[in-house]
């Protein structure tokens, strides 16, 4: 039987600059960029809950604005800067809207909360103080089972208090 | 173990969760993030078909494939297993018979998924089709060909899986005293949990021992099948639970792929992972049963119940999973909130050729609430009576016995419905066409006073050891984002005049920790936090006393207080040290098994529980006469929690229950069509997003409950059950039309509108319950209302009844 692997694999090098740091790598063409981050950098901050375009758990941002890796190649982004979980905040000095949903309760299961972050800051750097609607919108795309949204709405809002004073 | 004098220092603030950093950081461990040396992956070949004999598996071509180190089949994994010991009827490979798409018949680990999943697509299998069961209705009925499972595991007509009838006081005689008696028929879909993370297992076998990570709600009940069916013994096998990606009860069986890695890993000496695809996600389900229910209560003119006979038929799916749980649950919980003098239950659940049905959030216990609640909607109609007023006056009372021998503590059903009948202005709302309010009502249990195999041994244990470097508390509970481990070290620091950060936590592995039967059916923070609660007194105890000796306090030691990071004159750090130095090393347990507080009947085991949780609240929504669309404005809910052991996390349980229950009311179902899922992807499972979820009011209510850890209850299950016939309620009174059924889509709020317009019934919903006998019923004595007598004392009155 003829399956995918009797076809030879296309590999590229690729440069990819993620969370800063400019990193080139072998890949396969057809593998996505969620692949690539987790598999390949080591990223699993990033998670997946589809893999198809439909959670938004795997949102990252690509030159500021949300994009879902598991429908991304590599080769696409190529020369953009990508920004993942991993380079919005760290433990010992959280991002601001980490601390905020880490204050709150807006993080449960904290598997949607990756994705949900990188999307809230999407939001906050093109509108600093957005409306509660604006908030729902933007993180319509973004699935979440655990919270209700309530608590992260309210973090997204005290977040976006605390960076305007 | 309850009770707590004094002030609290940590317990009922809203701090912040212990694993929060780590969750909004990215950097907690989930399965899928594991990756170790030398790891194969694992993919699984499911079968296309419900029902169909498997006549061969030839997996010769795929063996053949450079990159797959092992194909197993069925061959491999012979013994059945299953969460419950008398429904032992999964095989993770099936090498017979396959029983729903999705069915696993084999399996390969290769040095990539690519490889592997090539590998699947070489397999042949052979496959006889025969005709699926694919209804409530088929399944009770003569099969049309070969019942699913064999006859002898299953009862006439050989698709029924269990079935069960009792009869609490005389029912007859009930009827009988009634001035009006209303029969309804009622629908609740089955749904699924889709956690954000798919299930994800990884093991590897080294000198003899296999360890497995994997995102399961319940290490203990993994370890035993893994045991049973590798057969390996207990002391050979580890579980660790990994950071969990949300289960809502999806992830509280054992499941074939937890099983298959262990054995790719046993057969290649390798690490084996495997995360399933979110299509086989939809195949794992073990989701919310569908259920057919038909209810005839009476009640007296001025709305109090004389007596209730309630029925449901329950879907079970392909396999048994809890169902032999699940079955009573429909009906045992109805006697918890409101005083039914008598009451009988019957129920069957029946084998479809779908994917098994199991727990979700609530379990069993949603179904049969959404009926008994719209049927007194409809009574307090037909007596033009207030709905909430026809509730209220048939609510339980606290320390009261059911008819059905549940035993009620604490209970603040008055408070709770005081509070969202005040806060949403509900006896002053506005009537008019088209918007619409709705009152419910729930319960349920924290933690299932019975394990789910039968022993003599505690629910849950807890040890804890302090030495020169601090305290550290090991659990088997399994944090899956509802707040485990912050209830476990919330009550240690407590103890021990901590902050939660000070308390090192070890949980879930089945080598370093004590068991904990898992999380589900709302148990750990009742569990194990008397269990933890325990241990940290008696450590308290102990270093108080090695502290006095030191300061050369003798007699009474309530002086030395144990506050603020520090045991009396010394820092706590201090004292780790004085108390090591005195005892070497020095370590604490503590455990805690339910009280025996079952009736005198075969069966009384499911449906007791050392307490339950409260909760009522009110729906305000509008509905579009046009085109049936919904629009929940706001959603008012209080929940008797016994005490908030952190307000922050139980309003996250209760905001979350609700958003649930409106994705259940309005848009989720677990839908086939000829066997086949409707619907298995996320994009068409419509589950609310952001911009479907209404602002939701949530109020506690603490009753504090007389054996909780500090009074408390449940919190994670019990406010979805009230919401759906709330909302359901609430579409009446907007429109003047029932729909009968969840969810509540547009178009069935139109076929009922329809349905008024052409004459007929004002109504949306299934017609009519199926005949079925119900077998010989199980009559039972009830208990005196004020009997509250436990254990021994209980079972000795029966032996003398």
């Amino acid at each position: 039987m003829q399956h995918e692997l009797d076809r030879p694999i296309q590999r590229e090098v690729i440069a990819l600059s993620v969370n800063g740091e400019e990193r080139q790598l072998l890949v396969a063409v057809h593998r996505t960029l969620l692949e690539v981050l987790r598999e390949d950098l080591g990223l699993t901050g990033t998670k997946h809950g589809c893999e198809l375009g439909e959670c938004g758990t795997c949102t990252v941002l690509v030159d500021g604005r949300p994009q879902l890796s598991c429908l991304l190649l590599p080769l696409q982004v190529e020369g953009a800067e990508i920004t993942t979980v991993e380079g919005l905040g760290t433990t010992a000095e959280l991002h601001p809207l980490q601390r905020a949903f880490a204050e709150l309760g807006a993080a449960q299961c904290g598997y949607c909360t990756p994705g949900m972050l990188l999307a809230a800051r999407a939001l906050l750097d093109e509108r600093p103080r957005p409306t509660r609607d604006e908030i729902r919108e933007a993180l319509a795309g973004n699935l979440c089972r655990c919270t209700g949204y309530v608590k992260i709405l309210e973090a997204v809002e005290l977040a976006a208090e605390r960076s305007g004073t | 173990m309850s009770g707590h004098s004094g002030r609290l220092d940590v317990i009922g603030r809203p701090l912040p969760r212990v694993d929060a950093a780590a969750k909004v950081s990215g950097v907690a461990v989930y399965a899928d993030d594991i990756s170790l040396p030398r790891m194969l992956h694992c993919r699984i070949l499911r079968s296309p078909h419900p029902h169909a004999r498997v006549l061969s598996v030839d997996a010769s071509a795929a063996r053949r494939i450079p990159g797959v180190r092992a194909v197993i089949t069925g061959q491999d994994l012979p013994i059945r297993y299953g969460i419950m010991p008398v429904a032992q009827d999964e095989r993770a490979l099936e090498a017979e018979k396959v029983r729903y798409v999705g069915d696993p018949v084999a399996a390969v680990a290769a040095v990539d998924e690519e490889t592997a999943a090539a590998a699947l697509d070489a397999i042949r299998v052979e496959y006889e089709e025969l005709q699926p069961v694919t209804s409530i209705e088929e399944g009770l009925g003569e099969p049309a060909d070969e019942p699913i499972h064999d006859r002898a595991y299953t009862r006439r007509p050989f698709n029924v899986h269990r079935q069960l009838s009792y009869e609490f006081g005389d029912v007859e005689a009930g009827f009988a005293r009634a001035d009006h008696i209303r029969e309804d028929v009622f629908f609740y879909q089955g749904n699924t949990h889709l956690p954000m993370e798919q299930h994800s297992a990884v093991a590897t076998y080294v000198d003899g021992r296999l360890t497995l990570w994997s995102s399961t709600q319940v290490v203990h009940y993994v370890h035993r099948a893994l045991s049973r069916v590798l057969e390996l013994p207990m002391n050979r096998v580890r579980v660790i639970g990994a950071a969990h990606g949300g289960g809502f009860g999806g992830k509280t069986d054992p499941f074939a792929h937890e099983i298959i890695v262990s054995k790719l890993a046993m057969l290649t000496g390798r690490p084996v992972k495997c995360t399933l695809t979110r299509e086989e996600v939809f195949y794992a389900h073990r989701g919310r049963h569908p259920v057919l229910m038909w209810i005839r209560t009476g009640v007296t003119r001025d709305g109090r119940i004389t007596a209730m006979h309630y029925r449901s038929a329950l879907d079970g799916g392909a396999y048994g999973s809890y169902g032999p749980a699940s079955v009573f649950y429909t009906g045992t919980l109805q006697t918890t909130t409101y005083a039914i003098p008598a009451y009988r239950f019957d129920s069957v659940r029946v084998f479809t050729n779908k994917a098994p049905c199991g727990p979700k959030r609530g379990h069993g216990t949603p179904q049969g609430r959404f009926g008994v609640e719209l049927q007194l909607d409809k009574i307090a109609e037909d007596l033009g009576m207030d709905p909430a007023e026809l509730k209220r006056r048939n609510f339980v009372r606290p320390f009261t016995r059911a008819v059905n021998w549940l035993r009620i503590t604490s209970c603040g059903l008055e408070e709770c419905t005081a509070r969202v009948l005040d806060a949403s202005d509900y006896r002053a709302r506005e009537r008019r066409a088209g918007r619409g309010m709705g009152f419910a009502i729930s319960s349920y249990m924290s933690g299932a006073g019975t394990a789910i195999y039968w022993n003599d041994m505690a629910h849950s244990e807890v040890q804890l050891k302090v030495d020169r470097t601090g305290v550290t508390a090991y659990c088997g509970a399994m944090e899956i984002g509802q707040g485990s481990d912050s209830v476990l070290a919330f009550i240690v620091a407590e103890e021990l005049g901590l902050l939660p950060s000070d308390v090192r936590l070890v949980t879930a592995d089945t080598d370093t920790t004590p068991v904990d039967l898992g999380s589900y059916s709302s148990r750990v923070t009742f569990m194990a936090g008397n269990a933890a609660l325990q241990a940290a007194r008696r450590m308290r105890d102990l270093l108080v006393e090695a502290v006095a000796e030191r300061m050369g306090v003798h007699g009474d030691l309530s002086e030395i207080e144990v506050r603020d990071g520090r045991i009396g004159d010394f820092s706590f750090e201090e004292a780790c040290v004085i108390g090591s130095a005195r005892y070497g090393a020095l370590a604490t347990s503590g455990s805690y098994r339910p009280p025996r507080i079952g009736g005198p009947f075969k069966g009384s085991g499911v449906g007791p529980s050392p307490a339950y949780s409260y909760s009522a609240c009110v729906v305000d929504l509008e509905a579009d006469a046009r085109t049936g669309l919904i629009d929940v404005r706001k959603v008012w809910i209080a929940h008797d929690v016994g005490r908030a052991i952190n307000p922050l996390l139980v309003i996250g349980q209760i905001e979350g229950s609700v958003y649930m229950a409106l994705g259940e009311a309005l848009m989720e179902e677990q839908a086939y069509r000829k066997g086949r899922h409707k619907w298995p992807s996320m994009l068409e499972y419509k589950s609310p997003t952001f911009l479907d979820t209404p602002e939701i009011e949530s109020f506690i209510v603490e009753t504090v409950d007389p054996e909780g850890p500090y009074g408390a209850k449940e919190a994670g299950q019990g406010p979805l059950l009230p919401v759906l016939p709330a909302l359901v309620s609430a579409v009446h009174e907007a429109l003047g039309v029932w729909v009968d059924e969840v969810p509540v889509t547009p178009e069935k709020v139109l076929r009922a509108l329809e349905s008024r317009a052409r004459g007929g019934p004002p109504r949306h919903g299934p017609k009519a319950f199926p005949a079925f006998d119900f077998g010989e019923t199980i009559r039972v004595q009830p208990p005196d209302p004020h009997d509250m007598r436990i254990g021994g004392e209980l079972e000795e009155a029966f032996r003398g009844a």
